[in-house]
């Protein structure tokens, strides 16, 4: 394809990834580098019946002029990544000289708003992406072996969890694990404990989220494994079988061999997806007991107050953070183009 | 299966058709549940006294004298307008599967034509850009949409999504297109045809399975879409999923949590029927990337 056709094909695409992907990210680092204004204070004389008095108030005028003039407000440089919300250098300093042991150094980091949101963010991603990948093989296995007629409505039936909207699903388990929901009553039940409830329990809300993760993602796993034993070379199956190969060896060197390359899909798309745990957070109002990056950005922007610095600097992380994630990755794709093939 | 190889003893059977019906249990029992108690008030829903009422409906039965009640949906769709954010959701989505297929096409077909080497750069980006959560460009985007006033407007949220979505479409319609064979439209180009032409008359006729596909999950992004829709809509222009959260917040306070469950419902049940009518596609568009490397 001519260099010219190229371009005009690729350039509407290109464009808009330019102008709201590339951009916002630009915009985000500068956003992070500057902070919000302080308001403009004037000190009056107020003179009464009993003398005059030096009033200080805030000049609203000046202050609006002033975010009007400089809207990114006043530059900051990394002063908000070392500030208490952020990597909290100072925090973190003096804890390392004045807890005793390690456990207490932890337990001081998880009290810092970004750390606690970075423990949960890492914990869900490392916890649930190879659970639903031992969790949706299981499923296409036993998918693959039912007759033929069923295969139909169980394949609809698996696709629900994921198709369904991510805050509606995580919706719909919070409401049964209520205390006063099916799923509560039945643990209050099995644990003896009429007092259980997921929402009081930090252990508890780390739990469930994880189960609505897996529970979200498996069907996911399913249908890529699914479609991958479709193609699983039935001669060489028989030819393992002749070899002496019992059951669980034939699916040890046959079959997960046939797969591992979509268990690296799967596990690259999920390492993706569970880095930006959000919607479950809303759902579960689990923010007093776990927090994620994104969750932490959806709070700095939302509610009265806009911290547009704040917001930035913990996305400015965030992206960190995927791009080592997936530097691994994406050395391999890399490597694996500049072949020759 | 007259396969020995693949033939099974009665345990393994057993054991495999054991987890995969507790796994169908978990998977559709919620959707059921919370459709059944839709139709019941609140005390039946959260049942204090006894789970099973949340069955029979006892607390409905006191309260409104019939078995069901559409309580709940009167008073989200009539009461909280939640008809108008369905309007809204309706269209965000069809716009955003629009723009996104016809750009992506175009993009798609590209990347899978070319030989050069910043195509891979391309899609390596494109592969980047997918990665990132979209919340943490939403704080990039306040900012000048207040400033140029485009915040709170549908127009400028059905862009933004296009554009989150692109990354994923290109990849998607890209590995597609490379399926289809190269001879195809060169031989178009041997007989005459520009390279548009090409495309517009050899490659958009055999596209459809692709396209449809590819439609059917730039949908999906923009219909369950919450970090970007709720930052970016006024409350007059929210979309179904977002007019669902602020009833968490407004709502549950007033005891209407039934208003949500309502909602709840009415978001899942258009999803249901995209499943049963599209499932075959849903399957091979989940496996394309995956299978075909």
């Amino acid at each position: 394809m001519k260099h010219s056709t190229f371009f005009w094909f690729v350039l509407p695409s290109a464009f808009l990834m330019l102008l709201f992907i590339a951009l916002p990210v630009a915009s985000v680092v500068t956003q992070s580098l500057y902070t919000a204004h302080e308001q403009v204070l004037v000190t009056v004389e107020n003179c009464g019946p009993f003398g005059c008095k030096p009033v200080t108030s805030i000049d609203q005028e000046a202050t609006q002029a002033l975010n009007a003039d400089k809207p990114l407000g006043k530059w900051a440089g990394l002063d908000i990544y070392k500030d208490r919300n952020h990597l909290a250098f100072s925090e973190v300093a003096s804890a390392w000289v004045n807890v005793d042991g390690l456990p207490d150094f932890g337990k001081t980091l998880l009290n810092l708003p970004f750390y606690k949101a970075m423990a949960f963010t890492l914990t869900y991603t490392f916890v649930v992406t190879p659970l639903t990948i031992i969790f949706g093989f299981f499923i296409a296995v036993a998918v693959n072996s039912v007759a033929k007629a069923l295969k139909g409505p169980t394949i609809f039936l698996t696709l629900l969890p994921f198709i369904v909207t991510p805050l509606v699903g995580s919706l719909i388990l919070f409401w049964m694990v209520d205390a006063r929901g099916i799923l509560g009553t039945g643990l209050q039940w099995l644990t003896n404990n009429p007092d259980l409830s997921v929402k009081a329990s930090t252990p508890l809300m780390w739990i469930m989220l994880m189960v609505y993760g897996i529970w979200h993602a498996a069907p996911f796993a399913f249908v890529v494994f699914y479609a991958g034993l479709q193609t699983v070379n039935s001669e060489s199956l028989e030819a393992a079988m002749i070899d002496g190969a019992n059951r669980w060896e034939r699916i040890r060197y046959v079959v997960i061999p046939h797969l591992f390359p979509l268990v690296t899909f799967v596990a690259l798309i999920q390492l993706m997806d569970n880095f930006r745990v959000f919607e479950p957070i809303v759902s579960f109002s689990a923010q007093a007991h776990a927090t994620s990056l994104s969750y932490a950005i959806f709070n700095d922007l939302g509610g009265e107050t806009r911290l547009l610095s704040s917001a930035a600097a913990t996305s400015v992380l965030t992206i960190i953070g995927i791009a080592i994630l997936l530097s691994p990755v994406l050395i391999r794709t890399y490597r694996d183009f500049s072949k020759p093939s | 299966m007259a396969n020995k190889a693949t033939a099974q003893p009665l345990s393994v059977k057993f054991l495999a058709t054991s987890f995969l019906m507790f796994w169908l249990v978990l998977a559709a029992f919620p959707f059921i549940w919370t459709l059944w108690g839709s139709i019941k008030v609140e005390g039946d829903f959260f049942s204090k006294a006894n789970w099973a009422n949340a069955l029979f409906g006892g607390m409905t039965h006191t309260e409104t004298g019939g078995s069901f009640t559409g309580d709940g949906y009167y008073g989200a769709f009539v009461e909280e307008e939640f008809w108008r954010a369905a309007l809204n959701s309706f269209i965000v989505c069809f716009f955003v599967v629009t723009i996104s297929l016809t750009f992506g096409t175009l993009g798609g077909y590209a990347l899978s034509r070319s030989t050069h080497r910043y195509a891979f750069w391309f899609l390596l980006f494109a592969l980047i850009f997918r990665a990132m959560p979209p919340i943490t460009l939403v704080s990039g985007y306040l900012l000048p949409f207040y400033e140029y006033n485009l915040w709170g407007k549908l127009s400028t949220t059905i862009i933004v999504l296009v554009a989150i979505n692109q990354p994923f479409t290109l990849w998607m319609l890209h590995a597609f297109f490379k399926n289809i064979p190269k001879d195809l439209d060169e031989s178009a180009m041997v007989d005459g045809c520009t390279r548009f032409q090409a495309f517009r008359h050899v490659i958009i006729p055999v596209m459809w399975p692709g396209v449809i596909t590819t439609g059917l999950f730039s949908f999906l992004l923009a219909y369950n879409d919450f970090a970007v829709t709720s930052m970016l809509l006024s409350k007059d222009n929210q979309t179904m999923v977002p007019k669902l959260a602020s009833f968490l917040g407004t709502t549950q306070t007033k005891g209407n949590v039934m208003f949500a469950v309502a909602a709840v419902v009415s978001i899942t049940a258009p999803l249901f029927v995209m499943v049963m009518v599209f499932q075959r596609q849903i399957v091979s568009g989940l496996t394309a990337g995956a299978v075909k490397g």
